[in-house]
């Protein structure tokens, strides 16, 4: 019997003109959390796609309880007890729990027909097995992203997995959420079940794992216990250079009120959002997800048609029912889903960094000046450091962090006056967040208004001058930065705590 | 604009192999059919094959811009037809314009010009309508072009009832039967007019780099204040546009207004848009590659006609071909997960 239950051994994987992995060699004790750490494009997600047959290795050998396997694709993978839990999930929305739990292998009756009652009756056994609370006929797309996510690790565990990968599973769960998980992430490992756990978040890693390796530019540039670690040595294994304060807070001159907003509501979706907006502030929109935080953002900027209340910029009603009256409002927004409405992949990074601004580029004759898109692109890319081959990439071909920074530099080439921001570092490697972090603060240094949604307290805390906290669709309070601390804004944003009238109107 | 940028990229062999594919394709198919039959490789016979591509080269002109924002346009082939028959109808000789509208023989003969303007305003007005329907409605471009398609279908066929629109004047005809320099014919004239002016509003307007954000993901051009209702509607109103010119020029052409005319010419314009590189997922597409794609399809058609290949063995063969192109076309703009 083999020490461990994985061993990946010199593994190296290139794509055409990119080393992607280098002679690494990873190791994962049995009944273990391993946390899998290094920026964007450091090789983890490459790795493990090497491991479950997504990808094939040029090089390298991979045992499993010490005997050599050779794996080409993932059905290979859940034969050998390897599951991943993928970050971005990909459930058939229209079907119920039961039948995405036994997608493509459901119990049969005379090997023709789907024997429904065992279907359903094995799908609630397994749920139940795992102390997870979802109903089997439920359709999947009514289920939240943390339930799916359970499903998904059940779906896992159905197959007998020994080793569940997970990739970055708590990018989009609410701190609720990531303690469920964590109680269902130590169950199984004390099943004797061994999870790869790919993360960014330091705090997790520190809260679940047992062991970390860490990769940067497709090489291991460490390994070891957790308890030996500390976060100042990953961050500097990770990057390779000691970083500056995480949260590089500047303190800027808070002026005048640009922005005001009454009583906003926009459906059953939320309602009696008031608050004021400075220039040169930043106003943290605080909340667990689903809070209707980011349905505030999409109202303001026309993405969401709002049932009532008003808006004043400068001192005029705004009268905002699309992205264009926004945009004259001078009036930008980071949107959340990066993928889904911020870049368009098969452009290049030159057309995503202009497309918000185009009218700026059309000369007297109604063309477009390729000469003035080229230079403003190029002017961005060096400004604010985006990696990327030429401005001609396809924006799909850079890391999350650079494409961030690409979307960062379409806002800013519009001149914005009020600036939304809306989960800025999701799902970003530890020194584009940084980068990102003084480029918000910046902005506001310029006197820019901000607004910035985000679930991760330390960002809140970090960098906001208010903080205005969301509880299922209603405004619970806004917290002055000298007040805000994890716990208060926890209180509002569980309800737990009622505001006072007074708080409300002191701040505003 | 995007696809010359790629081009100057270097070390990118993969992209430029799969770049080239088309041009390669066409390369050996001109030199295959050149070496077998040597009418093929004559001046004279290129000619005539952009001749006979104009029209539906213009289809492929004006449906690469549905195609770019993620739709499609079914439409294409009735719309010529409602051109050409509602064009026809205004320049008939007299003696035959009555058979039609009677008491048109009262009347000073309709302009040619008139003719032509007509033709377009009422082909174009079916693009607008599909606009409309996929902008406001939502429904899914297939489904808005395919009604659209019956419909235009009808009208032409209600309003000859079924009868073709014949003996056309010269001053209208000249527009298909003549030429420039006494070689260049003026529908290849037109044509080539046409792949300008589409380049230009492709690549060198607002409208066109709206249309490719919006294919490429409507939600974030949405999202960056573009107007992608406007944008959806300019786009299906210019494909109706090239459909209804050649409607107008493929009736000048054969001096008679046919209710028929262009059935099927919808699929041959996407094929030769797809093959050129126009991706179906939406946001990637250039003319210059719309022109290989034409001209490919173009040249499987005249030089398996001058070897005297089996016309249904010429479509097998294009259908071949159209598949191979696509494929090698996939790896091109493959989308990432």
């Amino acid at each position: 019997m083999s020490d461990y239950v994985l061993e990946m051994i010199d593994v190296s994987k290139s794509f055409p003109g990119v080393q992607a992995l280098k002679n690494v060699s990873f190791r994962l004790r049995p009944g273990t959390v391993h946390a899998l750490m290094g920026e964007n494009g450091a090789g983890k997600s490459t790795l493990m796609k090497c491991l479950i047959g997504l990808y094939q290795m040029n090089e390298g050998t991979v045992l499993i309880n010490g005997q050599e396997v050779h794996i080409t694709n993932p059905l290979d993978a859940s034969r050998h007890g390897i599951s991943m839990i993928h970050q971005e999930l990909s459930p058939v929305t229209e079907r119920s729990v039961a039948e995405n739990l036994f997608l493509g292998r459901p119990p049969m009756k005379a090997k023709v027909f789907v024997d429904h009652k065992k279907l359903y009756r094995l799908a609630r056994e397994t749920l139940q097995g795992l102390g997870i609370d979802i109903d089997p006929y439920e359709k999947m797309g009514n289920l939240t992203v943390a339930k799916m996510q359970m499903v998904e690790i059940a779906k896992a565990v159905s197959q007998d997995a020994s080793i569940i990968v997970m990739d970055e599973p708590t990018s989009s769960l609410t701190s609720i959420e990531v303690e469920q998980l964590f109680g269902m992430i130590r169950n199984l490992r004390a099943k004797g079940v061994s999870i790869i756990y790919i993360s960014h978040k330091m705090e997790e890693i520190f809260k679940i794992c047992d062991d970390v390796t860490v990769f940067r530019d497709g090489q291991m540039v460490g390994t070891d216990l957790v308890s030996n670690m500390t976060v100042t040595r990953l961050i500097h294994l990770m990057v390779g250079r000691d970083l500056d304060a995480m949260f590089p807070k500047v303190e800027c001159p808070i002026t005048d009120v640009i922005m005001e907003v009454r009583d906003l509501a926009s459906g059953n979706t939320f309602s009696g959002i008031n608050f004021d907006l400075r220039r040169g502030e930043i106003l943290g929109f605080a909340g667990l997800v689903g809070a209707g935080r980011t349905e505030v953002l999409e109202t303001l900027f026309g993405l969401r048609s709002k049932t009532s209340g008003t808006v004043t910029i400068k001192g005029k009603v705004a009268d905002i029912k699309r992205p264009a009256d926004a945009l004259k409002h001078n009036m930008a927004m980071l949107t959340e889903d990066r993928r889904g409405t911020g870049i368009i992949p098969v452009s290049s990074v030159a057309s995503n960094i202009v497309v918000a601004n185009l009218k700026h580029y059309v000369r007297k004759s109604g063309l477009i000046s390729h000469r003035k898109i080229a230079a403003d692109a190029k002017e961005y890319i060096k400004r604010i450091e985006i990696k990327t081959p030429s401005k001609d990439t396809l924006i799909q071909d850079l890391s999350g962090g650079n494409q961030q920074k690409v979307l960062v530099a379409r806002w800013l080439l519009t001149g914005p006056d009020i600036l939304f921001v809306d989960e800025p570092t999701r799902g970003i490697d530890v020194g584009a967040k940084a980068e990102i972090h003084s480029l918000i603060t910046k902005m506001a240094g310029e006197g820019k208004a901000i607004i910035m949604v985000s679930s991760e307290m330390p960002e809140i805390l970090g960098m906001c001058d208010r903080v205005l906290v969301m509880h299922e669709g209603r405004q619970t309070g806004i917290l002055d930065r000298c007040d805000a601390t994890q716990e208060r804004i926890m209180e509002f944003a569980t309800h737990t705590e009622e505001d006072s009238g007074e708080a409300q109107s002191q701040a505003i | 604009m995007e696809s010359n940028a790629i081009s100057k990229r270097r070390f990118d062999a993969k992209g430029f192999v799969s770049k080239y594919a088309m041009y390669v394709i066409l390369i050996v198919l001109i030199a295959i059919f050149g070496f077998a039959e040597p009418a093929f490789f004559t001046g004279k016979n290129f000619v005539n094959i952009l001749t006979s591509e104009s029209s539906r080269g213009l289809l492929a002109l004006g449906v690469a811009f549905c195609i770019i924002t993620r739709g499609i346009d079914l439409s294409l082939g009735s719309v010529m037809a409602v051109s050409s028959v509602f064009s026809a109808s205004l320049v008939q000789k007299l003696t035959y314009s009555t058979l039609i509208i009677p008491g048109l023989v009262n009347f000073q003969p309709i302009p040619a010009w008139v003719a032509v303007l007509f033709g377009l305003a009422v082909g174009t007005s079916f693009g607008v309508m599909n606009g409309l329907l996929v902008a406001y409605t939502k429904i899914h471009p297939f489904i808005a072009t395919l009604g659209s398609m019956t419909i235009a279908r009808g009208l032409a066929l209600l309003f000859t009832n079924a009868y073709p629109v014949p003996m056309l004047r010269e001053d209208f005809t000249i527009i298909g039967q003549g030429s420039l320099f006494g070689f260049l014919p003026n529908i290849v004239c037109i044509f080539l007019l046409m792949a300008i002016i589409a380049n230009i509003l492709l690549n060198h307007t607002k409208f066109g780099k709206n249309m490719f954000a919006v294919g490429g993901n409507i939600d974030a051009a949405r999202a960056s204040g573009i107007n992608v209702e406007r944008t959806l509607v300019l786009a299906y109103t210019w494909s109706s546009f090239c459909a209804a010119l050649a409607g107008v020029m493929v009736t000048a052409r054969s001096a008679s207004g046919i209710a028929s005319l262009g059935e099927g010419y919808e699929l041959d314009g996407i094929a030769a848009a797809t093959v050129g590189g126009v991706s179906q997922t939406g946001g990637v597409g250039s003319i210059v590659g719309c022109i290989g794609g034409i001209l490919v399809l173009g040249v499987i058609n005249n030089g398996l006609l001058i070897l005297g290949v089996s016309p249904y063995l010429q479509k097998i063969i294009k259908g071949a071909i159209i598949v191979i192109a696509v494929v090698f076309d996939m790896r091109k703009v493959a989308r990432k997960k």
